[in-house]
C-alpha cells in the first residue's frame, strides 16, 4: 500500500491547562475525500490549525506524504504540497480577482522572490491563474477587487487560491459555511470538480455536502475522534447518534 | 480580448504620462532660467525618488516607517566621502556615477538594518524603525571622523579632468540634469519592480500576510528584500543631495527628514504609484516658496497636512484617481460648476486664516508690540497691529467665506455623492 497523504500520530493541542486535541490518530490515503465533523468547539479549526502550522502542536506527530512537518513553517509546509482554505474568507483584498489566483500560483511555478521577471511576461502563471479564475466561475469578475465581491463569490475565491498552486493535499474549512441551498450545490460541484486526483480533507457543518462529497468520515467530539469510517456506517454508528442527538437531527433524520 | 486592447491603451498612455513627465523636467529650468527655480526643482527631483522609495514601504508593502532618512542619509555621507576621495584622487571618476555608490550604501544598510526591523509587520515594525532611525541618528553625533559632528562633512563636486560629456558640475544647471537622468532611472526602475513577482507579493503580503504564507510565501523575507531595495533607492536620492549641497550634516539621517517623507508621501498619495511623485514636488514647493515668504510656514504646512488627513485620506492622487473616473463615465462635466462655485468661499476662507495667522505670528515675533501705532508689513501690506480694524477684518473674511462654504458646500455634497453613486451604478 502506498504511503498515506496525511498521517496524525497522538496528536495533542492544550492552550494552557485546556486540552482542545486530546490525542488524534488519522490516516488519510492518497485521493481520499475525508470530512471531519464534530459538535460546535469539538476542535475541527484547531485540528487544521495544527496540519498547516497556523498553530504549533504540543504533542504528537504529523507526517505529511510519508515526511514529518512538525516545526515547519505555514509556507514551508505550503512548499510540500498541502494548502488550505480558512472558514472566515482570508484573501488578498485589495487586489483584484486574477491577481488574487496569480500571487497563488507563483511560488508553485518557480518564480519565488523575482524581481527580475516581467508579470506580464510570465505566460504560464496567467494561464494557471486564468484556468482556476474559469474554474471557480469567477471569469467576468476577473479585474475586481477581491474585497468588493460577494460573500459567495469570495468563498469562491477562497477555493480558488488554496487549489491554484496545484497541491495534492487539500484541506478546506467549512467551504460552504454561510450559503444557501443553491450555492451550497454549486459549491459542492465545485469542490468536486476542482479537487479531481488530490486529496481532499474537509471540515463541514452542513451534512448534504459531507455525505454528498466524502468517501471516510471522522467524527471529532471534545478533541478526540470517536469514530472513523464510510459514510453509511457513520449514520448507522450509535455513539456518533449520542454525540449528535439534538444537535444534528439532519443526521438523525437520514438515517 | 478586450482587456488585451484595454492592456495596450494603457501602456500607451503610460508613455505618453512618462515622456510628458521628461518634457516637463527639461522644458521648465529653461523656461524659468532662474537659479531660485532650478534649486527648487534639483530638490524637487531629490525628494522625488526618496517619496517613491519611501512608498515602495509604505504603499506597496504596507510598512510603515519612521526611520526611513537611515538610509538616504547613508547614501548621501558614503557618497560625501566618496566625492572627497574622488577629489583627492584627482578625478579618476566621474561625479555622475557617485549615485551607485551611495546606492550601495542604501542596500548595505538595509541588509544590516533590515534584518532588525523587517522581523515583524505593522505596528512593531513601526516602532523598530523608529528606534534603529534615532540609533544611526544618535551615532552621527558619536562618531564626528565619519559624519563629521555637528557641522558635517562637506566636499567639492567639481573636480577638474572628472567631467563627463563636457560637463564639470560646477553650474547648477547642470547637477540639475543630472538629477533629472537619475530620477528618471530610479522612478523607471521603481515602477519597473512594481510589475515583477516581488512587487506583487508584497502587495499580497500588505492586504493579507497570513494568507501570504498560505500561498508558500515567507513574509519576513518579502518585507526584507523589499527594505533593502527600498534603501537602495533613498541611497540614490541621498547621494543626489551631497552632489547637489556639498554638504551632509546629521540632520540628513535623522527623524525630521524621516517625518518628511513620510508627510510628502502620505499627501500625495500612497495608494497610486504616482502619488509620491505629486507629493514630492509639491511639498517642496510649500517648503521653498511658503518657506522663503512667512515664517508661519509649518504652520500651513501643518494645516493642509489635517485637512488632507480628513477630507481625503488617499492624498492627492486619490482625488484625481476619482476626477478621472468622473470624467470617464461622462459626470465630470456637471461637477465643474460646483468646484468653481467652491473655489470662491475657499479662497476667501484661506485668505481670512492666513491674515489672522501672519498677524498672530507678527504680533508674537514682536514686531507690532511696543512699536506703538507703528506699522507692521504682513505679506506686503502696512497693517497697524495695535488696532483691532485688520483684525475684525481678517476675521469677518474669515467668518463669511466659512459661512459661504457651508452653504455652497451642502450643495456640492449633494451632488457628488449623486455622480459617485452614478458612477460606481455604472460599474456593478
Amino acid at each position: 500500500m502506498s504511503v498515506a497523504a496525511l498521517r496524525l500520530n497522538g496528536l495533542r493541542k492544550n492552550f494552557g491547562r485546556t486540552e482542545i486535541i486530546r490525542g488524534v490518530d488519522l490516516e488519510i490515503a492518497p485521493g481520499e475525500r475525508h470530512a471531519i465533523i464534530g459538535p460546535n468547539g469539538a476542535g475541527k479549526s484547531t485540528l487544521f490549525h495544527l496540519i498547516s502550522a497556523r498553530m504549533p502542536v504540543s504533542a504528537g506527530s504529523i507526517e505529511l506524504k510519508g515526511e514529518s512537518v512538525i516545526g515547519l513553517k505555514p509556507f514551508e509546509i505550503n512548499r510540500k504540497g498541502l494548502s488550505r482554505s480558512f472558514q472566515i474568507t482570508n484573501i488578498f483584498h485589495n487586489l483584484s480577482v486574477f491577481e488574487n489566483l496569480r500571487c497563488s500560483v507563483l511560488w508553485s511555478l518557480g518564480y519565488r522572490y523575482s524581481f527580475w521577471h516581467r508579470l506580464a511576461g510570465l505566460k504560464d502563471a496567467r494561464q494557471r491563474a486564468e484556468a482556476v479564475m474559469e474554474d471557480i466561475g469567477l471569469s467576468s469578475r476577473r479585474d475586481t477587487p477581491a474585497g468588493i465581491l460577494s460573500y459567495a463569490e469570495q468563498r469562491a475565491l477562497e477555493i480558488g487560491i488554496t487549489i491554484a498552486s496545484g497541491a495534492d493535499v487539500i484541506l478546506l474549512d467549512e467551504p460552504t459555511a454561510g450559503m444557501s441551498n443553491s450555492e451550497s450545490e454549486d459549491a459542492v460541484a465545485l469542490i468536486r470538480r476542482v479537487t479531481e486526483g488530490k486529496t481532499l480533507v474537509m471540515v463541514e457543518h452542513d451534512m448534504g455536502v459531507v455525505f454528498g462529497l466524502a468517501d471516510r468520515i471522522s467524527v471529532l467530539v471534545y478533541g478526540e475522534i470517536i469514530a472513523t469510517d464510510t459514510p453509511a456506517a457513520i449514520r448507522n454508528n450509535a455513539a456518533v447518534q449520542e454525540a449528535y442527538l439534538g444537535t444534528h437531527p439532519a443526521l438523525v433524520e437520514e438515517s | 480580448m478586450s482587456s488585451h486592447i484595454a492592456e495596450i491603451f494603457f501602456r500607451r498612455s503610460r508613455l505618453a504620462l512618462w515622456g510628458g513627465g521628461l518634457a516637463i523636467a527639461i522644458v521648465l529650468p529653461l523656461l524659468f532660467k532662474s537659479g531660485f527655480v532650478t534649486s527648487l526643482l534639483c530638490q524637487m527631483g531629490i525628494m522625488v525618488i526618496f517619496a517613491l522609495s519611501y512608498n515602495m514601504l509604505l504603499g506597496q508593502t504596507g510598512l510603515l516607517s519612521f526611520g526611513h532618512a537611515v538610509y538616504y542619509g547613508l547614501g548621501a555621507f558614503v557618497s560625501m566621502h566618496a566625492m572627497n576621495l574622488i577629489g583627492k584622487s584627482g578625478g579618476s571618476v566621474t561625479i555622475a556615477l557617485l549615485p551607485i555608490v551611495g546606492a550601495v550604501a542604501g542596500l548595505i544598510g538595509g541588509v544590516v538594518l533590515g534584518y532588525v526591523t523587517t522581523k515583524k509587520a505593522g505596528t512593531t515594525f513601526a516602532m523598530i524603525s523608529l528606534g534603529i532611525g534615532e540609533l544611526v541618528a544618535a551615532s552621527a553625533l558619536m562618531f564626528p571622523g565619519f559624519f563629521g559632528g555637528e557641522g558635517g562633512i562637506s566636499g567639492n563636486r567639481v573636480i577638474p579632468k572628472s567631467s563627463f560629456l563636457g560637463m564639470t558640475w560646477g553650474p547648477q544647471m547642470e547637477v540639475y540634469w543630472l538629477i533629472v537622468a537619475w530620477a528618471f532611472i530610479a522612478a523607471i526602475a521603481m515602477f519597473a519592480l512594481t510589475q515583477t513577482p516581488l512587487g506583487r507579493m508584497a502587495n499580497a503580503v500588505r492586504d493579507n500576510p497570513e494568507r501570504a504564507e498560505f500561498v508558500g510565501y515567507d513574509t519576513q523575507r518579502v518585507r526584507y528584500l523589499m527594505l533593502i531595495l527600498s534603501g537602495l533607492f533613498a541611497g540614490i536620492a541621498g547621494s543626489l543631495n551631497a552632489i547637489n549641497y556639498e554638504i551632509v550634516t546629521a540632520e540628513a539621517l535623522d527623524s525630521h527628514t524621516s517625518g518628511a517623507v513620510l508627510l510628502m508621501t502620505f499627501v500625495g498619495g500612497i495608494g497610486f504609484f504616482y502619488g509620491p511623485i505629486i507629493g514630492a514636488i509639491l511639498v517642496t514647493i510649500m517648503q521653498i516658496v511658503i518657506g522663503g515668504l512667512t515664517k508661519a510656514w509649518l504652520m500651513y504646512f501643518g494645516l493642509f497636512f489635517l485637512f488632507m488627513v480628513l477630507m481625503a485620506p488617499g492624498g492627492i492622487a486619490s482625488v484625481i484617481a476619482i476626477q478621472r473616473n468622473l470624467w470617464l463615465a461622462g459626470l465630470f462635466g456637471r461637477m465643474v460648476p460646483h468646484y468653481l462655485a467652491a473655489a470662491g468661499p475657499i479662497l476667501l476662507t484661506v485668505a481670512g486664516l492666513v491674515g489672522l495667522i501672519e498677524m498672530t505670528y507678527a504680533l508674537l515675533a514682536g514686531e507690532g508690540v511696543g512699536a506703538g501705532d507703528a506699522a507692521t508689513e504682513v505679506l506686503g501690506a502696512e497693517l497697524h497691529l495695535n488696532s483691532p480694524g485688520p483684525w475684525l477684518a481678517a476675521l469677518a473674511i474669515t467668518l463669511v467665506g466659512v459661512v459661504l462654504l457651508r452653504w455652497v458646500g451642502r450643495r456640492t455634497g449633494s451632488a457628488w455623492n449623486a455622480a459617485l453613486a452614478e458612477l460606481h451604478g455604472d460599474k456593478a
